[in-house]
């Protein structure tokens, strides 16, 4: 255990380096990106901002100025939007988190009855039609599906509105409810296509069993079975493929917010990749990487409780 | 797309399907075995079996069907429906389908029919050139780290898991921010941000194969670590690779899609796929179908089509695993 947590903090430590060099790799100077091109007419001025900013040292020192700022909660500051990415990721972050969490236990309540049904009647026409539907949706463009979310619920039967709650905060969330049900389903959708693959190989994997064969012969029902046995050894693989599938889920975030203009860090992102605002990019990296190490740790962690076959033990 | 991100098949153990898969294919190998189809002495090629375990799976071979159809379509198609894709007519935008243009014309005025073909050059082009690049790296580095196996093996595989832990729509969102996309640098930017579930799997095979006695074998005939790579870890883990590499080619084109749509594809003149979709839906409200159906349906269609490919491929290497 002390081991998986080890290597937790150095694939920690590794994403922050590793977005950060690729950040240094820009070309340009921030001291002119920030201060506009006419900035070059005025070397003082660049050596001024640099020196105030530290971009005056050599890169490992700087590294660990923003590795040590980063430890004590600060994550930077956003010159093109004038905030600190601390105080834009307060605004922004809960929105993505409630839009993601929604979205993927909303699909664990769809994927997983479907994966089972699927995995039961195996090559029959409920296992096709549910493949057919997952392969669609796998395959079919983030944004196309919520173009036509908003084409068919928004604007042929205007029963939602076509775009994300807006405003500052978290609370505009729970007054604009109508408003968050399109972006979740299109979310939702995707998620599920994901999710319901794995579940049903992972049901497949469980019925050849052994112990599936004892319990029949011992007269459990075929419900009990699967309920009882099945279901339960087939959902220890999915824990630890949720901490897997979570950037991926992050990506689809990425793509229904902007189609939504649903203002959460996904959109940030995005926006802050068209303005080159570096410093926003880095902290979202950082906190979405955060969030997938940890997740994997306590799913690994889960998976170890459940399943007492496995043991992490320190070598 | 969104999934861009997604490990074509996860990774936890190699192939959460594998083992149901294998025990899928069990009954009609056994029943192959036992009706005596293999006569003593000269069994059939490992290949052959895999070949007809693929052959069997129709969803596999309309796969095929369709990705040698698009390839046609892209490459020999502008030959045959010699269409104006370079000047633009803006007396002829928008026009609805007709006999002249099958499937309409653009904003811009261009065929959509003659625009889907030279678009699709670019979608096919990047997604299986992406594919490939990724997984020569992603063998190189998988091998190489479960080979050598230590401390080496430990820190090259948590490269792996950092770079995983971030999405790939996001890397490449920063590097495509920094760079003018061209054809070349979005192939590269794909590949490098999608080798790493190839390097999890192959290392998982280099773990296995490292021990093997052939490879031992070699190794007391005072045979080298690059030889022992190339030529003995990495060929016999071409049965997953393949597997990865065609789930890879259906992310990379979901993932120049997606970098269309935000408008970090490739830039104008040249269009792919989802620049044609991503123009198309701001039509949306006016009702020109034909900008967006089409281009939608290219990009569904030949992502599924990957996608099955993939899992009879799955299915025909699961035959080999099972006689190693």
């Amino acid at each position: 255990m002390i081991r998986r947590l080890l290597q937790a903090i150095v694939v920690l430590l590794l994403v922050t380096a590793i977005t950060y060099a690729l950040l240094r790799l820009i070309p340009g100077n921030v001291a002119v990106a920030v201060m506009g091109p006419t900035a070059y007419r005025n070397p003082a001025a660049i050596a001024q901002f640099d020196r105030v900013y530290g971009f005056n040292h050599p890169w490992y020192y700087q590294y660990w100025l923003w590795l040590d700022h980063l430890v004590h909660g600060n994550l930077g500051y956003s010159w093109k939007l004038n905030q600190s990415v601390a105080s834009l990721l307060s605004n922004h972050l809960p929105k993505t988190v409630f839009l993601v969490g929604a979205s993927i236990i909303l699909a664990l309540i769809f994927a997983i009855p479907i994966g089972v049904l699927q995995a039961v009647r195996r090559n029959k026409i409920v296992d096709h039609f549910f493949n057919g539907f997952s392969t669609i949706f796998y395959a079919m463009p983030a944004f196309l599906l919520g173009i036509l979310l908003i084409l068919i619920f928004a604007i042929k039967f205007p029963i939602f509105p076509p775009e994300g709650p807006q405003g500052e905060g978290v609370a505009v969330l729970f007054t604009n409810f109508n408003a968050l049900i399109l972006p979740i389903a299109s979310l939702t959708l995707i998620t599920i296509a994901l999710f319901s693959r794995y579940m049903r190989s992972s049901v497949l994997d469980n019925l050849t069993e052994d112990y599936v064969r004892t319990a029949k012969a011992k007269g459990a029902s075929e419900r009990r079975v699967l309920l009882r046995h099945v279901l339960r050894n087939s959902l220890i693989p999915i824990a630890t493929l949720l901490g897997l599938l979570l950037p991926a889920v992050f990506a689809g975030a990425l793509i229904t917010e902007s189609v939504f203009n649903y203002p959460g860090m996904g959109y940030l992102f995005f926006q802050s990749a068209l303005n080159q605002d570096y410093p926003v990019l880095l902290g979202i990296t950082v906190v979405v990487a955060v969030a997938t190490v940890v997740g994997s740790l306590l799913a690994d962690i889960a998976y170890a409780v459940l399943d007492p076959r496995v043991r992490y033990v320190s070598q | 797309m969104s999934l861009a991100g997604l490990p074509p098949e996860p990774v936890p153990s190699p192939v959460p399907g594998a083992v149901g898969l294998v025990t899928a294919v069990t009954p009609d190998t056994d029943a192959a075995v036992a009706a005596g189809m293999l006569p003593a002495g000269k069994p059939r090629s490992t290949f052959r079996r895999g070949l007809e375990v693929f052959l069997e799976n129709k969803l596999a071979v309309t796969g095929v069907g369709i990705f040698v159809f698009f390839i046609l379509f892209c490459f020999v198609g502008p030959h045959i429906y010699v269409t104006n894709q370079l000047t633009v007519n803006f007396a002829q935008e928008e026009l609805a389908p007709s006999g002249a243009h099958l499937l309409g014309t653009d904003a811009n005025g261009f065929d959509v029919l003659g625009r889907l073909m030279v678009a699709g050059q670019i979608s096919l082009e990047v997604g299986i050139a992406a594919a490939l690049l990724a997984t020569v790296v992603g063998v190189l580095w998988g091998a190489i780290a479960g080979y050598i196996g230590g401390f080496v093996d430990a820190f090259m595989m948590r490269i792996v898991d950092a770079m995983l832990s971030i999405p790939t729509l996001f890397l490449a969102l920063v590097v495509v921010s920094m760079v003018t996309p061209s054809k070349p640098v979005l192939i590269l930017v794909i590949a490098l941000t999608s080798w790493l579930t190839t390097s999890r799997l192959v290392r998982g095979e280099a773990l296995s194969l490292r021990t093997r006695d052939y490879v031992q074998a070699m190794k007391v005939m005072g045979g080298g670590n690059t030889r022992a790579v190339l030529r003995h870890i990495a060929p016999n883990a071409v049965g997953t690779i393949m597997v990865n590499a065609t789930f890879q080619v259906a992310d990379a084109i979901a993932l120049i899609v997606a970098l269309s749509y935000l408008g970090l594809g490739i830039r104008p003149p040249q269009q792919d796929w989802g620049g044609m979709l991503s123009d198309g839906v701001q039509y949306v409200y006016d009702g020109y179908w034909w900008l967006i159906i089409p281009a939608g349906f290219c990009i569904v269609i030949v992502i599924a089509a990957a996608i099955f490919i993939g899992e009879g491929l799955r299915d025909a290497v699961e035959v080999r695993l099972q006689r190693r």
